[in-house]
């Protein structure tokens, strides 16, 4: 019925024996679509554990390549990678940790005039990207797609994590209906994170991903979690949809795809 | 009476890095200017000239967004706290 070979059994009997996952959710996980968008900060461990959890599917959109600087953070990337597409390298580490896992890479910059052809296809779109301008970008492709938008972001050693479920949720516009001005944000130098609050979130976001793959549990969707570092402390915000929201709202004035311009600010 | 605000990571060079500050007033409005008085430069990098508040930052009283409440004219009553919560980008390219 779930059709697995013995090695996939033994490979996921941590998760087959859990009632609420077993042979049905595993194959549900085998058949899931999930689109990565960065294989950063936040990328990496979400697209690494969701990989290992046996996600059939993973598509990787980034146009970068790796650094030194990126692995303080970036685990799925490693020193001998440096220079190496990081969508290309990401796709290794996956191809060695899981070979049931059929990687798609996208070496390409996301705008408006890509997104839709790169978010058909897929049901979850978990987005790590790093600047505003994506963010609504990937908001806006969600809505008007209807892709669950599985989202997190940080700074420093605070992060944020929720889902955005059109239609049965708010969007990140009813959250903030506009992106900041340039000028309004620290600029990039005083930015900076502590590396392992990407994974903490990043993983947050793998969970949520997975639950709505698996139907179980209750998703962030109407909830902003806030995960303060220092303080050790989570916290759940309500989040409501806006029935004014400029994309999501009951009359919708953006119908579609804006070009913000990309600016180095982390808000 | 006083209550708990706590100040987002970007705006903590304005509290001296302090990340919970405590302020005194009845409502949303009044915690804002009790805030700018005790830390100058802080209300306009949370609110428009008008007042309200920043179209990418938002004020948490508990757990509900004050938009959803009565939005800077909300009352504030003994033991709330107040969040502040601004957009975020990061990702860590």
């Amino acid at each position: 019925m779930t059709d697995f070979t013995d090695e996939q059994i033994e490979r996921y009997s941590r998760h087959i024996i859990l009632p609420e996952v077993g042979g049905v959710g595993q194959r549900k996980m085998l058949d899931a679509r999930v689109l990565m968008i960065g294989a950063g900060g936040l990328g990496s461990p979400a697209a690494y554990y969701l990989a290992a959890a046996g996600i059939g599917h993973l598509g990787i959109v980034d146009f970068d390549t790796v650094d030194l600087s990126n692995l303080q953070r970036q685990i799925i990337h490693s020193t001998e990678r440096i220079g190496m597409l990081k969508t290309e390298s990401a796709k290794k580490t996956i191809a060695a940790l899981n070979p049931d896992v059929n990687v798609t890479t996208y070496n390409e910059r996301i705008s408006s005039q890509n997104i839709k052809e790169l978010f058909e296809g897929y049901d979850y779109i978990v987005d790590g990207s790093d600047n505003f301008a994506t963010r609504f970008l990937i908001n806006d492709a969600c809505v008007l797609m209807n892709k669950i938008n599985i989202h997190g972001s940080i700074f420093r050693f605070e992060g944020q994590a929720t889902v955005f479920h059109p239609k049965n949720g708010p969007c990140y516009r009813c959250l903030y209906p506009e992106p900041p001005p340039p000028g309004l944000v620290p600029n990039c130098q005083e930015g900076g994170v502590l590396g392992v609050l990407a994974g903490i979130i990043g993983n947050i976001q793998a969970v949520e991903t997975l639950k709505l793959v698996l139907g179980i549990g209750e998703s962030l969707s109407g909830k902003l979690l806030i995960y303060d570092a220092l303080n050790t402390e989570f916290r759940k915000l309500k989040l409501k949809r806006d029935v004014n929201c400029p994309v999501c709202g009951d009359n919708p004035t953006i119908k579609e795809l804006i070009d913000y311009e990309e600016f180095c600010g982390t808000a | 009476m006083p209550v708990k605000v706590r100040i987002p990571t970007p705006l903590m060079k304005l509290t001296n890095n302090q990340a919970e500050i405590s302020a005194e007033g009845e409502t949303i409005a009044d915690i804002l200017n009790n805030l700018e008085s005790q830390f100058a430069g802080i209300k306009e990098r949370i609110c428009e000239e008008n007042g309200a508040p920043r179209r990418f930052i938002n004020i948490y009283l508990n757990e509900e967004d004050i938009r959803f409440l009565e939005g800077e004219k909300t009352q504030i009553k003994d033991g709330d706290e107040i969040s502040i919560i601004p957009a975020i980008a990061g990702g860590a390219r």
